[in-house]
């Protein structure tokens, strides 16, 4: 899991860029799945077929998680060749100061600021610019329309693992076990690993329009409430794959929430109630497809999300991908 | 000149048959089959030569940003509220032109000899505006508007000549897309045309999304009047696009990642071609590309635009040259669009 | 049910978005006495069918209703001490919550209160500011352990209030946001029992509106109906809000009219209201809605829409106050119109053959 965490996260993969991420993901999965496609936006979808378990209704479930990232988009080179750039997803403008971002070929740049008015002044992505050591415009060799994302390596901290992505490449991480450690399921299931999510859950949108599933799982991560003065929060690292109640752009599928419930303490394992206040995950367009689907969402607690050292626990990322085998393997409870 | 009819004919979001309605004699005579949906979306195909023919969708929306009266005072004056984005700043002192009769009346403005020195300073909020018809009484004004009409801002489209051969007018947010868009309809394609000219895209991309899901086209360009903004500014940054560098190709706006295929495709062409053209700044703006591309199981799509100068405000500038470049690049693209491969 | 009857049973009960499973029941058996058939559908929303009678050779056309049952309410976010924290679930100004009684959904329901410290330990500056959400706590009156035992984290809170009768015909309440409107589609379909008609007619209690419209626009996808028809509520007239953004209570339906509304269809509900004199308003909107009407206009390859709004004042608090006139005038208005509806007006609406 670690070796697969690593290569995701170090993938590079903003909104709208995602095939080295798929390819990735395609390699690990293509021999596991039954049938594997990717559609017009670029998701990737995995199906593996249901074989059929007496006394167990087949439904057709749907998985999700984003293989996008935030990052960076330039918007203008000037005259000096330094770039002027706005933001790909949500990204926080104080997380910028001090960054290096990298461009699709791999070249580096630094993020510099203008001079500050006021001390207290919040840090604002108009006042930024990015400098890839150019001389000139000429010399800089990059184009409006360019994109970077942060740069950071993949740590290993032991139990907690620290990496820019995880945001949601855990997630994605988590299908790919799932699938590997999947023998067999009585239920048709897709994972979707989507795009576009960072940017107005786009890839959900569409594929879960394609697949038209009853039940649907989102894998993406949950902020927690415990580091030093944290907005409050009930959801702690470490104590387990998180459920997610609402957060700002849904409210989870009381039946889906319960059959997560219910699973979770059959198997004895560790979860915890997720209530977030901003943000919103692949389930919100899923939840709202065609004619209404069933949808929930399993959040892998993460600290410092959005930013280039996002830190999750690997306890919680291997009992997310436990919880996940045990919903498949036995009935849909609702 | 068909851009002026365009952009003096009156559409506002919700109120879009006047220009529909000429739009549609422009084109009758050029397309196979039109029809007009449950919002007022006209779609008008035109069947391509060849045995198994893809299905394009190109748009241009008919609406444009305005006003709606949403009462009638005592005295006689209107109040009213704006239909689609516009900056309370503009509307100071202007005229209009209101419903379907084109009731004229002014929005009125406190003389600057009346005004402290403070005031002057500050913002007025459309809430505190009223237009003035000339009525008396709310019977008065009764005879002559009623809440829920439309209204636009009077501005006569004019040639301002030059190298550039500026215009300026209303609307060309996005009569300047659907003129583009009625001269590529005299050509022929390898592929069934899906010309579509929408409706209530500045209240929400509404006319595209159903559009989009009925035609499900394989592929979509959107075309429109764009953000320029090449004032002089205080620091070096974006113009967004600038008015004379060609047509403008957008990479990623709020609403949309085009379709990489679709852009080197643009690119492509134009460099092939020599036709002049420039990438709008990304993350600006949103446009019909942001809801069709959703539709169904995704389409891949791409918007391309004509700078115009002061959009969603009374007057605004875009060059004829820049017009001509969009059609020539859409026209060429259009030729191309059959052979890129569309699948992943 | 008598209107007034009906609208206390459901506006009593519990319902917050996402969690409407009580309310549906009560709507369920009042609908169930005029319909054909009934479902629930994916999310929850309550779809009753009452089938118009027509001729063999006279198209299937169809009518939909919607009026949204789920309510703004809260949900547990962490115990504290014997308190607890919340969020809010839609809308709310947190000013209104002070002082307010509620009921927290545990294992089992419990009464509680948001407290407010008194003003003798507060400062003059304290009291001119307002409370933000993370000093507002849930008081349940139980001890810690008690607490650990009966509530979890995202368990739903419903604010509490009784229905009450206001002179004049008002009446105050909570919910009536928009479960007034699921009264008058009871109303309507009550009338059309006694009236012919030969389009299929919908009645949609839909869910999860305040979160995002998300019934409205599940259910139209599922029932593709040719027409809908939202019923929701609008501002009513009130000291310090000036009358542009408001219409009156006791004014009838306010009849919206906008790019989210078919002109042709708002003329024909204006002429059913002239035509049966019913008092009625006309509410300009030069936008978004913010109703079940905008989600549903632009469903599958979209539909004629409009919207009716019932004067409501203090919308979003528990004490909205509406004219139980208006609720009667609007289910009257509906049953009128759709009674009226035939192949004539599907082509004035230029609805396809």
């Amino acid at each position: 899991m670690k070796e697969l965490l690593a290569e995701l996260t170090e993938t590079w993969g903003p909104s709208g860029y995602e095939d080295s991420v798929r390819k990735v993901i395609q390699k690990r999965i293509a021999d596991r799945a039954d049938e594997v496609r990717v559609d017009a936006l670029g998701n990737l979808i995995a199906l593996r077929r249901g074989k059929p378990k007496r006394g167990v209704a087949k439904r057709k479930i749907m998985l999700a998680a984003h293989m996008d990232e935030i990052g960076v988009i330039v918007s203008h080179v000037d005259e000096k060749g330094f770039l002027r750039f706005s933001g790909i997803g949500g990204v926080f403008p104080p997380t910028l100061l001090g960054s290096r971002v990298v461009f699709g070929d791999g070249s580096t740049g630094v993020i510099g600021r203008e001079k500050v008015d006021k001390p207290d002044e919040a840090p604002r992505m108009d006042k930024m610019f990015i400098d890839v050591g150019a001389v000139d415009r000429e010399h800089a060799k990059r184009r409006v329309g360019d994109v970077a994302t942060f740069t950071r390596p993949f740590v290993d901290l032991g139990q907690r693992l620290v990496a820019k992505a995880f945001d949601d490449r855990v997630g994605c991480a988590v299908l790919v076990q799932t699938l590997l450690g999947l023998k067999s399921t009585p239920h048709d299931v897709y994972f979707v690993f989507t795009v576009q999510e960072e940017v107005g859950v786009r890839g959900a949108t569409t594929s879960a329009f394609g697949v038209e599933p009853d039940v649907a799982i989102a894998l993406d991560v949950t902020m927690t409430g415990d580091t030093p003065e944290a907005p409050r929060m009930a959801v702690a690292l470490g104590a387990g794959p998180a459920i997610k109640v609402k957060d700002r752009g849904m409210l989870a599928h009381v039946g889906v929430k319960n059959w997560m419930v219910q699973t979770a303490e059959r198997l004895g394992l560790p979860y915890q109630f997720e209530v977030l206040e901003a943000g919103s995950t692949d389930a919100m367009a899923i939840q709202t497809s065609r004619a209404g689907v069933a949808a929930g969402v399993l959040s892998i607690p993460t600290r410092y999300v959005h930013t280039p050292s996002e830190m999750v626990d690997l306890g919680d990322v291997q009992q997310s991908v436990e919880l996940l085998l045990g919903l498949l393997t036995a009935p849909v409870g609702f | 000149m068909l851009l002026k009819e365009l952009s003096e004919a009156v559409g506002v979001s919700g109120h879009e048959g006047a220009v529909r309605q000429l739009i549609l004699d422009a084109i009758k005579g050029q397309v196979d089959e039109h029809r007009v949906d449950a919002l007022g979306n006209l779609i008008a195909l035109k069947k391509g030569h060849g045995e198994k023919r893809r299905k394009v969708m190109v748009a241009a929306h008919m609406d444009e940003i305005g006003l709606m009266i949403v009462r009638i005072e005592k005295e006689g004056s209107l109040r009213f509220r704006p239909v689609g984005g516009i900056d309370h700043r503009v509307l100071l002192a202007k005229k209009v032109l209101i419903g379907d009769k084109k009731v004229p009346g002014v929005i009125g403005s406190k003389p600057v000899h009346l005004l402290e020195p403070r005031q002057r300073q500050q913002v007025v909020h459309v809430e505190e505006m009223s237009i003035d018809i000339g009525a008396t009484s709310q019977d008065d004004a009764s005879n002559l508007v009623k809440v829920g009409d439309y209204a636009t801002f009077d501005v006569s489209y004019r040639e301002l000549g030059g190298q550039l051969r500026a215009v300026t007018g209303k609307a060309f947010d996005d009569r300047a897309g659907c003129a583009v868009l009625i001269q590529l309809l005299s050509g022929t394609y390898p592929f069934d045309l899906y010309a579509t000219f929408t409706v209530q895209e500045e209240v929400g991309l509404r006319g595209a999304r159903v559009a989009a899901y009925s035609i499900a086209p394989d592929v979509a360009f959107a075309l429109e009047g764009t953000i320029c903004d090449d004032m002089p500014k205080l620091k070096d940054v974006s113009p967004t696009t600038i008015v004379g560098g060609g047509a403008a190709i957008t990479i990623m706006d709020r609403s949309v990642i085009a379709d990489r295929r679709l852009v080197d495709l643009l690119v492509r062409t134009a460099e092939e071609h020599g036709i002049p053209h420039q990438f709008k700044q990304p993350n600006m703006g949103g446009t019909d590309a942001g809801a069709i591309h959703l539709a169904r199981t995704g389409v891949p799509a791409v918007t391309v635009a004509v700078p115009s100068r002061y959009i969603h405000s009374p007057v605004c500038l875009l060059s004829l040259n820049d017009l001509d470049s969009t059609v020539k690049l859409m026209r060429e693209t259009l030729m191309g669009v059959n052979d890129i491969e569309l699948n992943r | 049910m008598q209107t007034k009857d009906f609208l206390k049973q459901i506006t009593e009960a519990s319902g917050v978005s996402g969690y409407e499973d009580s309310v549906r029941e009560l709507v369920r058996t009042e609908f169930a006495l005029y319909a054909d058939e009934i479902r629930t559908d994916t999310l929850g929303s309550l779809i009753a069918l009452k089938r118009g009678e027509r001729s063999a050779e006279t198209p299937r056309r169809s009518i939909m209703l919607a009026g949204h049952m789920d309510e703004i309410g809260l949900v547990i976010t962490q115990a504290e001490k014997g308190y607890l924290r919340f969020s809010t679930v839609g809308g709310f100004d947190l000013r209104v919550l002070l002082g307010q009684e509620v009921v927290v959904h545990g294992h089992r329901d419990l009464p509680g209160v948001i407290g407010t410290r008194p003003p003798h330990v507060l400062s003059s500056e304290e009291q001119e500011q307002v409370v933000p959400l993370d000093r507002l706590f849930i008081d349940v009156g139980l001890t810690e352990a008690e607490l650990a035992e009966s509530v979890r984290v995202g368990d739903i809170v419903t604010l509490r209030r009784d229905f009450t009768e206001l002179a004049g015909g008002l009446v105050a309440g909570k919910a009536f946001d928009d479960r007034a409107a699921v009264a008058c589609i009871a109303q309507c379909l009550q009338h059309l029992s006694t009236l012919k008609h030969t389009w299929d007619v919908y009645a949609v209690a839909t869910v999860q509106e305040e979160t995002g419209l998300k019934g409205a626009l599940t259910s139209a996808f599922g029932i593709e109906p040719d027409i809908g028809i939202a019923i929701d509520v609008g501002h009513g007239n009130m000291l310090g809000v000036s009358e542009v953004d408001t219409v009156n209570v006791g004014g009838g339906p306010a009849l919206g009219f906008g790019p989210n509304i078919h002109p042709v269809l708002y003329e024909q509900l204006v002429g059913v209201a002239k035509k049966y004199e019913i008092c009625h308003q006309i509410d300009p909107i030069p936008g978004a809605s913010g109703t079940d009407a905008w989600a549903m206009q632009v469903t599958r390859e979209g539909m004629p829409t409009a919207l009716i709004s019932i004067p409501l004042r203090y919308m979003h608090t528990t004490v909205e106050t509406l004219s139980l006139k208006d609720v009667e005038r609007i289910g009257r208005l509906l049953a009128l119109f759709i009674a009226g509806l035939s192949e004539e007006s599907a082509s004035e609406l230029g609805l396809a053959r």
